[in-house]
C-alpha cells in the first residue's frame, strides 16, 4: 500500500505525521515508505442466522444478514491487498436453516464469502461429531481446535490444531481453541472428543508458531468465552490471555459478549494482547488491521494500539 | 544495436541487484508490526444485498418459509429471559405448558402425574414478540432437538436445585414449585403442588432430555431413580400449543421470593 493512501486511511495519520525524522537518501526511504498492512475480518455464534432480522424485530431490528455481511466484506477486500477471515465457532443451531439442511446452507455461504478459517463451538456438535463430518464437503475453508482431541472419533485427520498463512510477507499463524464439553453437551452427539486445558495447549501452540515457526501474527480463535464474572475460576479468554504468552490476538466466542471495541489484556510477560468478540448472529463484523513497517511508526512504549 | 543493449544490461544488473538486496535486508530485518487498529463494524440496511447470496439462499428459504410463516396465534406482550431477577416471563409460559402438555402423556401412559417442571434459562434463545407468532417463532425460542423427559426424583434433589438456582443466580423457570430464598441464602417454605415438600418422597420432575443427563451442571437429575423419555420435542409442545390457544396470554404468579 502506498504510504499516502495508509495516512488517509488511518486513524493514526495525526501521530505518523509528528515523526518528521524520516531517512534521507530516496534509496532508504523507499524502504521507509513500505507499509504493509493485515486485515483480520471476524464472526462467531453465527447460529445459522442468514437472514437479517425482520425490520420489526424488538431488539436488532433490519441487522445482520449474509448477504449484506458479504457484501461489507467484498468493500474491505476491494481496498485492502492482504485479507483473513475467520470464525470463532457456534456457525451451526438457531434458525430452521439448520434444522432443515444441517449446516450445509452456512457452509456453502461461508465458503462463497471465502472464510479463511473457523474453529469448533459447542453447537457445531448439535448433529453429533457425524453431523459434523457430514457437512464438510460443504465447506472450502479448514477448521482449527487444538485442544480438542479427535483421534478416537469420525473427525479424526479432519481438524488440525493450527494454520499459518502467508499474506505479502508476513506471516500468520492461528490456532483454535475450544469450551469444556462435558456438561455443556450431551456425550452422545461429542462421543470420544477430549477436552485437552485451553491454558496448557495456548502456551504450546502460541511458541511453537512464534518462536519455532516464526509466526509475525499468532491469533487465538477461542471459543471459550469472554468472562464469567459470576464464575471467576472458570478459563475464559480474558484468563487466557492474562496466564500465556506469544498471542497477539484472540477472537472469541460463546459468551455472545457485544463488546463495544477490542479491549487489551497483559500476558504473562507484560505484553498486549487484543481481545475482540463481536457478540452473535452475523449482527457485527470484528475488524483488526495489523501494520508492519521498519519500525518508522514504533513508538518509544513499543507498538501502538488505536481501539 | 546488439552492442548496445548488451552494454545496458551490464550497467543495470548490479544495481538491480543491489536495490533487491537493500529491500530485501531491511525488510527481512526490521519490519515490525507498528500499530494495531481494532473495531466492529455493524451489518445493517447501509449495505447493498449481494444479489448472488441471496440466490443461493432463495430456494431453500423458500421451502422453509412456506412450512413455518403461517400464523398460529397472537401472544399478547412481548416476552423476553432477560426481564426479571428469578423469574423470567417466557420462562414461566414455556415452564406452564411444558408441565402441562407432558402431564397428559404422562397420565395415559404411565397412569402418574407430573409434579413440577424444571428447565434452563439458557434453553430460551429469543424473545417470543408481541403480535403474531408462528413455528418460526417457536424454531428460534427453542432451535434444539430436544425432547421432553421426567425424571422420578426425591423431595432431596428438589432441595439440590433450589441450592443450584440460588447459587446460579439466573432466572431458570420453573412450574409447580414455589419457594423462597432465606437472608441466609438457603431453600425455604418449599412448596411442590402447593403442599410443603417431603425429602423422602417421590416426585416426578419433567424436564428436557439435555438436563436430564446432567447438562448445565444440573448434576441433581442423574440421581434420578427411573427416567421417562416422553418422545416429544420441546419445540413441537410450544408449536401444538400455540395451535390450541388464540391468544397467548402469561400468569404472573410469583414462585421465588426473596427474604431480607
Amino acid at each position: 500500500m502506498k504510504r499516502r493512501d495508509f495516512l488517509k486511511n488511518t486513524a493514526a495519520s495525526s501521530t505518523l505525521l509528528g515523526l518528521g525524522s524520516l531517512p534521507l537518501s530516496s534509496f532508504e526511504s523507499a524502504n521507509a515508505l513500505e507499509v504493509k498492512k493485515i486485515t483480520i475480518l471476524h464472526t462467531n455464534d453465527v447460529h445459522s442466522h442468514i437472514d437479517p432480522f425482520p425490520a420489526n424485530h424488538p431488539k436488532n431490528p433490519g441487522q445482520g444478514g449474509v448477504a449484506r455481511r458479504a457484501a461489507v466484506i467484498d468493500q474491505i477486500r476491494k481496498a485492502e491487498e492482504h485479507v483473513l477471515l475467520l470464525d470463532a465457532g457456534d456457525i451451526f443451531q438457531g434458525t430452521p436453516y439448520f434444522n432443515y439442511y444441517g449446516g450445509e446452507l452456512e457452509f456453502k455461504l461461508m465458503s462463497m464469502m471465502k472464510y479463511d478459517l473457523a474453529t469448533i463451538g459447542n453447537h457445531d456438535f448439535d448433529n453429533g461429531v457425524e453431523g459434523l463430518l457430514a457437512q464438510l464437503p460443504h465447506a472450502k475453508f479448514d477448521f482449527v481446535s487444538a485442544n480438542y482431541d479427535f483421534r478416537n472419533t469420525v473427525l479424526d485427520t479432519h481438524v488440525k490444531p493450527y494454520k499459518i498463512f502467508k499474506k505479502g510477507g508476513i506471516k500468520i499463524g492461528v490456532f483454535g481453541i475450544g469450551v469444556e464439553l462435558k456438561g455443556l453437551v450431551d456425550k452422545k452427539l461429542y462421543k470420544e472428543t477430549v477436552y485437552n486445558d485451553p491454558i496448557d495447549i495456548t502456551s504450546h501452540f502460541a511458541k511453537k508458531l512464534k518462536e519455532d515457526e516464526k509466526c509475525d501474527i499468532v491469533i487465538c480463535l477461542s471459543h471459550l468465552g469472554f468472562e464469567y464474572k459470576n464464575d471467576p475460576e472458570k478459563v475464559c479468554d480474558r484468563m487466557l490471555a492474562q496466564k500465556t504468552k506469544n498471542i497477539d490476538l484472540i477472537i472469541g466466542g460463546h459468551t455472545h459478549t457485544f463488546l463495544d471495541k477490542p479491549i487489551v489484556e497483559k500476558n504473562s510477560a507484560g505484553q498486549d494482547v487484543v481481545i475482540n468478540q463481536v457478540g452473535a448472529y452475523g449482527i457485527n463484523l470484528g475488524r483488526i488491521d495489523f501494520y508492519f513497517d521498519n519500525k518508522m511508526n514504533l513508538s518509544s512504549t513499543g507498538r501502538k494500539i488505536i481501539l | 544495436m546488439l552492442h548496445t543493449k548488451n552494454y545496458h544490461t551490464f550497467l543495470k544488473l548490479p544495481t538491480l541487484i543491489l536495490l533487491l538486496l537493500t529491500t530485501y535486508s531491511s525488510f527481512s530485518q526490521e519490519v515490525v508490526n507498528t500499530i494495531i487498529e481494532g473495531k466492529q463494524i455493524n451489518i445493517n440496511e447501509a449495505a447493498e444485498p449481494k444479489p448472488e447470496y441471496n440466490s443461493l439462499i432463495a430456494p431453500y428459504r423458500d421451502k422453509i418459509n412456506r412450512d413455518l410463516d403461517e400464523p398460529l396465534a397472537v401472544c399478547s406482550e412481548t416476552l423476553d429471559k432477560s426481564k426479571g431477577q428469578f423469574q423470567s416471563n417466557i420462562g414461566d409460559f414455556l415452564a406452564s405448558i411444558v408441565l402441562e402438555k407432558s402431564d397428559v402423556i404422562f397420565q395415559k401412559r404411565e397412569k402418574k402425574s407430573i409434579d413440577a417442571c424444571i428447565l434452563n434459562h439458557g434453553g430460551i434463545r429469543a424473545i417470543m414478540p408481541q403480535g403474531n407468532v408462528s413455528a418460526r417463532t417457536a424454531f428460534e425460542i427453542l432451535p434444539f432437538e430436544n425432547t421432553a423427559v421426567v425424571v422420578e426424583l426425591k423431595g432431596e434433589q428438589i432441595i439440590e436445585f433450589i441450592n443450584y438456582f440460588i447459587t446460579e443466580k439466573k432466572p431458570h423457570p420453573i412450574a409447580g414449585l414455589t419457594f423462597s430464598i432465606s437472608a441466609a441464602k438457603k431453600p425455604k417454605n418449599v412448596k411442590i403442588k402447593k403442599e410443603p415438600i417431603v425429602l423422602d418422597k417421590t416426585y416426578y420432575i419433567v424436564t428436557n432430555d439435555y438436563l436430564a443427563n446432567g447438562g448445565d451442571k444440573m448434576d441433581f437429575f442423574k440421581k434420578g431413580t427411573k427416567t421417562f423419555d416422553l418422545d416429544y420435542k420441546m419445540r413441537n409442545i410450544l408449536i401444538d400449543y400455540m395451535k390450541d390457544v388464540d391468544t397467548i396470554k402469561v400468569t404472573s404468579e410469583i414462585k421465588v421470593v426473596q427474604e431480607k
